[in-house]
C-alpha cells in the first residue's frame, strides 16, 4: 500500500512506484484473461469458488422471491380461481394436442421402423427452476438450480413449454448457467418448417429477437413461417420450435436475404425449464450413408468391392 | 478495539451489499439502469481511507466480482484497478470538491470504466454493445450523492458514539 504514506504526499502526483503497481496490475488481469479465454481452465478455479458463490446467487435471489410469495399470498380469491380456470382450459387444450401427438408418434414409430433408422425419439427431461439473479445486463445470462450434483452437463439444451430457450454453459455443484438463443454470441442450426430451408439463427443481444442473415436471396421464406431446429451440429435435437419470422429484407450486398424472428420461448425471467438428458446424436453431423451401388462416374476406376472386408 | 472492529465490519459490510445489490435482480426494463455499485463503493473508500485501499485490493475485489457474475476472469479486476488508481491519483482534489463538482467527476469515472468494458470486451470478440449501455454512468451520478451521504452518515455514527 504505497498510498499509506500519510499525509506528506503531493497535492497532484503520486510518483513513479504507484504507476509502476499499475502497471505490474494491469499486465496480471490481462494475463489471467487471456488465459480464461485461451483455455478456460480457470474455469476449474470457479468452480471451487461454487461454495461461496452459490449462497451469494440464492442470497441475491432472496428478495425477489419473498416479494413472489407475498404477491402469491395477497392475491384475491376470484384471481386465482380465474388464474385456476384458464389453466385448466389450457391444461384441457394440451391433453387434447397430445392424444392426438399419440397417433402421430406411433405413426411416426412405424414410419422409422420402415426406413431401419435410429429410434430416438425417447427424450429424457429434468425440470429445473430459475434462479432470479441478474449477471450482467447486457449478457443476459439464466441461473439454473441444478447442476453438477444433480448430472448436468455443459452443452444440455435447455427448453421451456414453447421452445428453445438455450444451453447449458457452465456448471457449479448445485446451480448451472444457461445461454439464452438471443445472446450475441449464440447461434442455433434451424430449419423453416414449411419448407425445409436449413439456415441458422443468431442472437441479437435483444430479448426478443432473432437474427437470420443469410437466407439465399431466391428461398421460400414468408413471414409468419415457424422455425424449428434442424439437428445439425449435434447440440440441440431436431424439431424443437426456435421462433417466428417477423421480417424480411435484404441484407447490405443484397445478395442475401436476413429476416429477423421472435423466439418461441418465453424468455423473460421467471419460470420453470426442462433440461434435456440425452442428446440424439453425439457431435457433428450424421454419419454418411456408405455406398453400396455402383460408382457413380460412368468412365469407370475398376469396379471397387462393395462390402469392406472387416478384421 | 470495539471502534475499529466496527469500522470493519461497515466496511465489509458495504462491500458485500454492494455486490448482493449487482446481483439483485430488477424487472427488464430497468436492467440496463444499474449502476455500478461495487465501483461507487470502492470510489467512496478510496477517497474516504486510501490507507485501507490499495491497487492490490481492488484487484482482489475485481476478481472476487469476477467469480460472481463474470464471464472473463480478471475482467473486473482490471476495471477496478484502473477506477482506484484514477480515484488514488486525484484524491486530494475529489475530496475537497463541493458534492455537484464531485458528482461530475465520478460520472466520468464510471464513463471510463464503460469504456475500458468495451475494450475488453472488444479484445475477446464480443459485438459492441446496444447504446443502452451509456445509461448506467448516469444513473451511477445521480445514485452517487446518496451513497456518499449514507456512508458518510454511518461512519459520523461511528464516530460519535464511540467517543
Amino acid at each position: 500500500m504505497s498510498i499509506a504514506r500519510n499525509d506528506t504526499s503531493t497535492l497532484f502526483a503520486e510518483g513513479t512506484a504507484s504507476t509502476l503497481r499499475l502497471i505490474a496490475y494491469l499486465a496480471l488481469a490481462a494475463i489471467l484473461m487471456v488465459l480464461d479465454h485461451r483455455s478456460g481452465y480457470l474455469e476449474d478455479l470457479r468452480r471451487l469458488a461454487g461454495v461461496v458463490v452459490e449462497p451469494a446467487y440464492r442470497i441475491a435471489a432472496f428478495p425477489a422471491d419473498v416479494a413472489r410469495a407475498t404477491r402469491t399470498a395477497v392475491v384475491s380469491q376470484d384471481q386465482l380461481a380465474k388464474e385456476n380456470r384458464e389453466l385448466r382450459d389450457a391444461l384441457l387444450l394440451a391433453q387434447a394436442r397430445l392424444n392426438r401427438l399419440d397417433a402421430l408418434v406411433a405413426q411416426n414409430a412405424r414410419l422409422k421402423d420402415l426406413l431401419d433408422a435410429q429410434n430416438t425419439l425417447g427424450l429424457s427431461v429434468q425440470l429445473a427452476r430459475l434462479v432470479d439473479v441478474d449477471l450482467d445486463p447486457f449478457r443476459p445470462r439464466v441461473v439454473l438450480n441444478v447442476g453438477a450434483n444433480q448430472g448436468i452437463t455443459v452443452g444440455q439444451p435447455v427448453i421451456d413449454a414453447h421452445g428453445v430457450m438455450g444451453q447449458i454453459i457452465e456448471v457449479l455443484g448445485n446451480t448451472s448457467v444457461t445461454m439464452l438463443i438471443t445472446d450475441p454470441t449464440h447461434a442455433i442450426p434451424v430449419m423453416i418448417e414449411r419448407s425445409g430451408l436449413r439456415t441458422i439463427a443468431y442472437g441479437t443481444g435483444a430479448i426478443d429477437q432473432l437474427d437470420l442473415p443469410n437466407i439465399p436471396i431466391s428461398a421460400d421464406v414468408q413471414v409468419g413461417d415457424r422455425l424449428v431446429t434442424s439437428g445439425l451440429g449435434g447440440r440441440f435435437p431436431a424439431g424443437f420450435p426456435v421462433g417466428e419470422i417477423l421480417s424480411i429484407s435484404t441484407d447490405a450486398s443484397s445478395m442475401f436475404a436476413a429476416a429477423k424472428a421472435r423466439p418461441a420461448a418465453a424468455l423473460d425471467r421467471s419460470g420453470d425449464v426442462l433440461l434435456l438428458r440425452d442428446q440424439p446424436q453425439p457431435y457433428g453431423a450424421p454419419a454418411p450413408i456408405e455406398e453400396s451401388g455402383p460408382p457413380r462416374d460412368p468412365a469407370g476406376t475398376p469396379p471397387v468391392p462393395a462390402v469392406q472386408p472387416s478384421p | 478495539m470495539n471502534r475499529s472492529r466496527a469500522r470493519i465490519w461497515l466496511f465489509a459490510g458495504s462491500i458485500a451489499f454492494a455486490f448482493l445489490l449487482q446481483l439483485m435482480p430488477l424487472p427488464l426494463v430497468l436492467l440496463p439502469l444499474k449502476p455500478y455499485w461495487v465501483g461507487l463503493v470502492l470510489i467512496y473508500w478510496a477517497i474516504e481511507t486510501p490507507e485501507r485501499i490499495g491497487l492490490g485490493f481492488a484487484f482482489l475485489i475485481g476478481l472476487a466480482g469476477d467469480l460472481l457474475n463474470g464471464e472473463l476472469l480478471a475482467e473486473q479486476a482490471l476495471r477496478l484497478v484502473v477506477l482506484t488508481f484514477i480515484v488514488l491519483r486525484f484524491r486530494a482534489r475529489l475530496r475537497f470538491f463541493p458534492m455537484w463538482q464531485q458528482t461530475l467527476a465520478v460520472a466520468a469515472l464510471l464513463l471510463n470504466d464503460r469504456i475500458v468494458v468495451i475494450m475488453v470486451r472488444g479484445f475477446s470478440g464480443e459485438p459492441m454493445p446496444p447504446s443502452m449501455f451509456w445509461l448506467s454512468p448516469l444513473v451511477g451520478m445521480v445514485v452517487w450523492p446518496l451513497v456518499f451521504l449514507l456512508l458518510d452518515d454511518l461512519r459520523g455514527r461511528l464516530r460519535v458514539s464511540d467517543s
